[in-house]
């Protein structure tokens, strides 16, 4: 389980309940390394501007962040974290590496409410 | 624009902005400390932090991960991982645009922005970055198992990295410009006798070849001015910090190096902005060192304040 103030997705169950119960989702799957901490910081922050966005991590190593880890949307990525969108269920968009407040507000902003 | 006003600003949210938050929201002042990097700043890159009075024994990411939520539990509020796009220290009511996005406003402000990773300069240097070119072992060193790879420099950092990039690589080539380290003997003796580290000393890269991403350097000898190539998968790059002082440089005073100038007590060339921690003129960089600073800033600001 990763040491952020966020709510943690520790399975595959936990995952698919999260994206089925709830419109917006985003989801920021990484370790605890200076390229993902930053995005944590950005979404402890956010949760308080969005709220109807539900704001969550999962930690790149368990097995069970296969679901992110080898998802479509993420072909290619070399980079932590892997951070995904969910509207209505669907993933919607993803990125690679480190993103700023600026470009995730932009994402949600485009994509999500 | 609406601006947000608070009584006392903090930029940076190293260990040095996060004291100094949370003196001030401790002394029930407004308090925001706006961040354009990681919440911990260079401390979180630490792995142990064996020194740090109080604590047995933790990374730095936990002790950075305490005092932020020490400083918000105070109620500080923070903006990390923004860009800082307007900067006006010299007006009485100090203002900081983040993002181009939003306002605020401070009667004080504590500059604690802290260093940023040195780059060698070489050709090619951000052509590579993040295709071969690494500032962080930890972030990056999975993605070289089983490669060769590079580490520049001769501090703690550089040979306390290689060390832990001995977990996934097949060799690494240390290379530091001058004939000895300036690493503690422990990080030099630990790095010494690890079987799959060899040393290049008095050499410096000039060059970083590849397609795609590097697949090697020129190295020139520092002694002889010879020029030579070494085939690398990759290279990761220590070779010190320079201050975070590109927006302040016109209004602030810095030294040579474009360290910050202050008094002992952190006051700055500008009534109302005091400075903490290693963006500041001082010889030893240390977590406890920038706790000082970040402290005797925060109770400058609030007899300031009150005065």
């Amino acid at each position: 389980m990763l040491g952020t103030n966020l709510k943690h997705i520790k399975s595959e169950e936990e995952f698919n309940e999260v994206i089925k119960n709830n419109e917006n989702v985003m989801i920021c799957c990484g370790r605890m390394g200076p390229m993902c901490l930053p995005v944590y910081d950005v979404m402890e922050n956010l949760e308080e501007k969005y709220e109807n966005v539900k704001f969550y991590d999962m930690d790149f190593d368990i097995p069970e962040a296969h679901v992110l880890r080898n998802h479509q949307l993420a072909r290619g990525f070399m980079g932590l974290p892997f951070t995904f969108y969910f509207k209505n269920g669907k993933a919607v968009k993803a990125t690679s590496s480190i993103q700023n407040k600026k470009q995730i507000k932009s994402i949600i902003e485009e994509y999500l409410v | 624009m609406n601006a947000e006003h608070y009584d006392a600003i903090v930029l940076g949210a190293g260990a040095a902005g996060l004291s100094a938050g949370i003196y001030l929201a401790r002394a029930n002042l407004k308090t925001l400390i706006i961040n354009e990097g990681s919440i911990g700043g260079q401390m979180v890159l630490t792995h142990a932090v064996a020194n740090y009075p109080g604590v047995r024994e933790a990374s730095g990411r936990e002790i950075s991960q305490v005092m932020k939520n020490q400083a918000k539990e105070f109620g500080c509020d923070i903006e990390s991982n923004v860009e800082i796009t307007k900067l006006d220290l010299t007006s009485k009511k100090k203002m900081v645009e983040i993002d181009d996005d939003e306002i605020f406003t401070a009667d004080v402000m504590i500059l604690a922005t802290g260093g940023k990773p040195r780059k060698l300069g070489a050709k090619n240097e951000d052509k590579f970055k993040g295709l071969g070119i690494s500032y962080c072992a930890t972030c990056d060193g999975d993605f070289y198992t089983g490669k060769d790879v590079i580490v520049v420099g001769g501090g703690n950092s550089a040979l306390e990295e290689a060390v832990s990039l001995t977990k996934w690589v097949k060799s690494i080539t240390v290379i530091h410009q001058f004939d000895n380290f300036q690493a503690h003997e422990y990080a030099i003796e630990q790095a010494e006798k690890n079987s799959k580290i060899s040393f290049i000393l008095e050499s410096k890269i000039t060059e970083y070849l590849g397609e795609q991403n590097v697949e090697g350097v020129i190295i020139q000898n520092q002694k002889t001015g010879e020029f030579s190539e070494l085939k690398t998968d990759g290279v990761f790059v220590y070779i010190g910090y320079i201050p975070n002082t590109d927006k302040l440089k016109d209004v602030i005073h810095l030294n040579e190096r474009e360290e910050v100038l202050s008094d002992e007590n952190m006051q700055t060339n500008i009534k109302g902005v005091f400075v903490a921690g290693d963006v500041r003129e001082k010889k030893y960089r240390q977590i406890t060192t920038a706790v000082s600073d970040g402290t005797i800033a925060a109770l400058s600001a609030i007899e300031y304040l009150q005065s």
